[in-house]
């Protein structure tokens, strides 16, 4: 048990909030809970207010999922203590405010990892829990939600504890609901065991996104962890070129078995969460040169400087699953009007969409770095889950390219007539209308939401942007005549 | 609420059947614009320009009567934001278009004309542009629009009493854009030059003219970008450059 001191809830504090993409700043009164108690005292005081209240962790999803307008937000971050870690069984009972940075810090030298992670390890509990975030592990392990066992949450209707045994649709309303069922106060997570905390990595270099793709396909299965890094920049026969990263945790005797520096490092220093940064500086893209031409260029030298093929290099935790924790603030680098992620998923099946977004990103030379592709495996629980089984890219685009609008516009046509959806973890700009196809629970997510916030007192932008717990009145939805009731007719 | 690409899904309209505003919400009706409010004096006017929305792909579009030159509907302007607020659900975007060309001519110009057009260039969408401005700020986020002109940065005697109102108007949204500063709340100041509307139909086009679209496209551009100031067409900001530099001798001679 590690103790940290919670900071007493500060005063009332008006702010400008904006994600991780800096894209949307809109003002709202922001207070910061010292503990799961008060979180739940100051949300009952907040929702007697009346105002539109939204849970935060650390501000990493893109858009505008953890901000409310004119409303409350309640900064989770302050309440962070870890009540229980069972290092026999891997169990971590902790605050929702707790970071994956802190969690490991803990729970790595005791040799547990975390089952699912993001490619930052900068977010809350909560906000994992609640974006039901994926790792690279997705096709062997689902995502973060199926490693809960149970869940605090603090809801309008009253604070419920949630599991996939009781109140299992509350908890697959919240799991992936982007925090509009509540704020979870509490959660109890399995933890994953490992023998030493180095990854033993395989990178190679694939020539277009046909070769990623077959490669992936048919190699997936022997890596618990896999990636591949596409420059989207790439034309012609490069097209959709990349280098996949796939690994597993390394045992004992791997590192036994390594040589070199790195070896020694990890044989001194077994379940060190980085002995000694090893491992590259993680590349930093030249975001204050942002154009196409640097974006070409460092896309190209990223490319060559990969290795051809290189087996069983042992890597980090941070340098293999957080590589741009180590730049800092790097969202800042996009400047003011900041950037939007596009993350979409199709299903297999449906990889000519995938082809074709890949082949506008590159006719239009969209200035993105490199972008991310990864197999899905089985769909969770989760109501508003993003992940299923099948294709997902995610894109880094710099706001304010004229047209760019339009363009996602165009790929969210090819990505929902494959089938597919958005991720709104990442989401800053999707049609409302679209909603109802790539998330075809929301119905089903209504309702639960409905009993455990029967006010609609829980909102945020990205909930009154996209009409999720109501429809939007302006959607074409919500003006359709509704069937007559029994009494009417 | 406003997307990350700038895009509105909510606005009302100052100026509800102003030719520019109709052209600037239809080209965010392509984007996501899906309800608007359409707040003039002619009610008449203000039914077309509904249809001509609604024709445009717009959800829901109200209506609502004010007249910003009556000091009785000036005092009204708090009650129609509400109205606003509640028809929307929540106002992303206030678009101020109100204006009147008017005369320059000394003869034409009595003390009644000159004091109505303050009305309806400066004071009226002054007080249209605080009211909603306060609302936006409470609301925590939000855009508000103006149209200015040229013809405010500097004033010229083809057109003095206009382009006077629409300096103070200019002015006040540049100011009042630096109050709003960490309110969530932006404004946009429009720039146009000669554009060929109805306000201007039987004059001969100014170098640089452009049409409503073209100022349309400029505005939703400046969405994009978050331009404090958007010029049309752009061009026109390096020649005011060199406007503003003019001695007056020579300004006064300029043509037009
Ligand atoms: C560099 C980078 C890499 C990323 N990589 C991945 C990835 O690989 N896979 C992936 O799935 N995601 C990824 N993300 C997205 C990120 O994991 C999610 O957006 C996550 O939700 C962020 O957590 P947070 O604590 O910052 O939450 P915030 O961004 O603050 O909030 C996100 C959502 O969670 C809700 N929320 C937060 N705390 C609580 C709480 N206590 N109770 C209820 N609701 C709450 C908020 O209301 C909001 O809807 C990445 C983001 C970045 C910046
Ligand atoms: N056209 C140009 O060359 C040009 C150039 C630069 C800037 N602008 C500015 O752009 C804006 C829109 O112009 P436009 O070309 O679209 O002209 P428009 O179609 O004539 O629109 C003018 C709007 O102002 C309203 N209005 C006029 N006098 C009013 C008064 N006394 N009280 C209340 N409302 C009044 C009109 O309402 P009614 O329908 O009720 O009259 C109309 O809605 C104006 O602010 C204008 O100054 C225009």
């Amino acid at each position: 048990m590690t103790e940290h001191h919670a900071a007493p809830s500060g005063p009332t504090e008006q702010r400008l909030l904006t994600g991780w993409g800096r894209s949307r700043p809109t003002r709202a009164t922001v207070l910061r809970p010292a503990g799961a108690e008060d979180a739940a005292r100051l949300l009952r005081a907040a929702l007697d207010g009346g105002g539109p209240l939204v849970a935060r962790g650390l501000g990493r999803s893109y858009c505008d999922a953890a901000q409310s307008a004119g409303g409350t937000v309640l900064e989770m971050t302050s309440a962070r203590r870890i009540l229980e870690f069972d290092a026999k069984a891997g169990t971590v009972t902790a605050d929702a405010g707790l970071s994956i940075d802190e969690l490991l810090r803990l729970s790595v030298p005791s040799g547990w990892f975390v089952p699912v992670t993001p490619g930052t390890r900068y977010v809350t509990l909560g906000g994992a829990l609640a974006a039901d975030v994926h790792g690279k592990n997705h096709h062997v392990d689902g995502s973060f939600g199926r490693f809960v066992s149970d869940a605090v949450l603090a809801a309008p209707a009253g604070v419920r504890h949630l599991s996939p045994r009781d109140g299992a649709d509350e908890l697959w309303a919240s799991a992936g609901g982007m925090g509009l069922t509540g704020v979870f106060l509490q959660m109890t997570l399995q933890m994953l065991r490992i023998e030493t905390s180095a990854i033993l990595v395989d990178t190679e270099r694939c020539s277009d996104l046909e070769d990623c793709m077959a490669r992936m396909s048919t190699q997936d299965a022997d890596y618990r962890y896999s990636v591949a890094w596409l420059d989207c920049l790439a034309r012609g026969r490069h097209l959709g070129r990349g280098v996949l990263t796939r690994g597993n945790h390394a045992r004992q005797e791997d590192v036994e078995a390594a040589g070199g520096r790195r070896g020694r490092d990890w044989r001194e220093h077994r379940l060190a969460l980085a002995p000694r940064q090893a491992g590259r500086v993680p590349v930093t893209p030249p975001l204050r040169l942002l154009s196409r031409a640097s974006v070409r260029a460092f896309n190209e030298a990223w490319f060559r400087k990969a290795p051809a093929r290189r087996r069983r290099e042992l890597q980090s935790i941070p340098a293999f699953f957080h590589p741009l924790d180590g730049v800092g603030e790097w969202n800042r680098l996009y400047g003011p009007l900041g950037f939007t992620q596009y993350q979409f998923v199709v299903p297999f099946g449906e990889e000519d969409a995938l082809r074709r977004v890949v082949e506008q990103l590159s006719s239009r030379q969209v200035p993105s770095f490199l972008s991310v592709l990864k197999r899905f495996g089985d769909a969770g629980s989760g109501h508003l889950s993003f992940p299923a089984p099948g294709w997902t890219l995610a894109v880094d685009i710099p706001l304010g390219l004229p047209g760019l609008g339009e363009l996602l516009d165009r790929f969210d046509a090819i990505v929902v007539a494959a089938g597919g959806r958005v991720y709104l973890a990442k989401d800053g700009r999707v049609r409302p209308e679209l909603i109802h196809s790539m998330y075809p629970r929301l119905d089903e997510w209504r309702e639960v939401c409905d009993r455990l916030d029967p006010g609609h007192l829980i909102s945020s932008d990205l909930d009154r942007r996209l009409g999720l717990r109501s429809e939007r009145p302006g959607s074409a939805r919500a003006l359709r005549p509704r069937p007559p009731t029994e009494e009417a007719r | 609420m406003i997307d990350a690409t700038g895009m509105p899904q909510t606005a009302v309209l100052v100026g509800g059947t102003s030719e520019i505003g109709l052209s600037v919400l239809k080209a965010l009706a392509a984007r996501r614009l899906d309800s608007v409010v359409l707040a003039g004096r002619d009610a008449e006017g203000l039914a077309a320009a509904a249809l001509e929305l609604e024709g445009a792909g717009v959800a829901r579009v109200v209506a609502e009567k004010v007249d910003l030159s009556d000091p009785a509907a000036v005092d009204g302007l708090e009650g129609l934001v509400e109205r606003c607020e509640r028809a929307l659900g929540g106002i992303d975007l206030v678009l101020v278009s109100t204006g009147d060309l008017g005369t320059a001519s000394l003869a034409e110009l009595t003390p009644h004309r000159v004091y109505r057009m303050f009305e309806a260039n400066a004071t009226g969408p002054a007080a249209a542009i605080v009211a909603f401005a306060k609302r936006l700020a409470a609301a925590g986020a939000g855009r508000i629009v103006v149209l200015s002109s040229v013809a405010g940065v500097r004033v010229r005697k083809a057109n003095f009493v206009y382009g006077a109102g629409k300096a103070a108007v200019d002015g006040l949204s540049l100011g009042l854009a630096d109050a709003l500063e960490g309110t969530g709340v932006g404004v946009t100041v429009v720039r146009p030059g000669f554009v060929r509307t109805r306000m201007t139909t039987g004059m001969a086009a100014a170098p640089f003219a452009v049409d409503a679209a073209d100022v349309a496209h400029a505005v939703v551009r400046g969405l994009e970008t978050g331009a404090p100031v958007v010029w049309v067409p752009p061009v026109l900001r390096y020649v005011f450059v060199l406007l503003r530099l003019l001695p007056r001798a020579v300004f006064r001679r300029l043509p037009g």
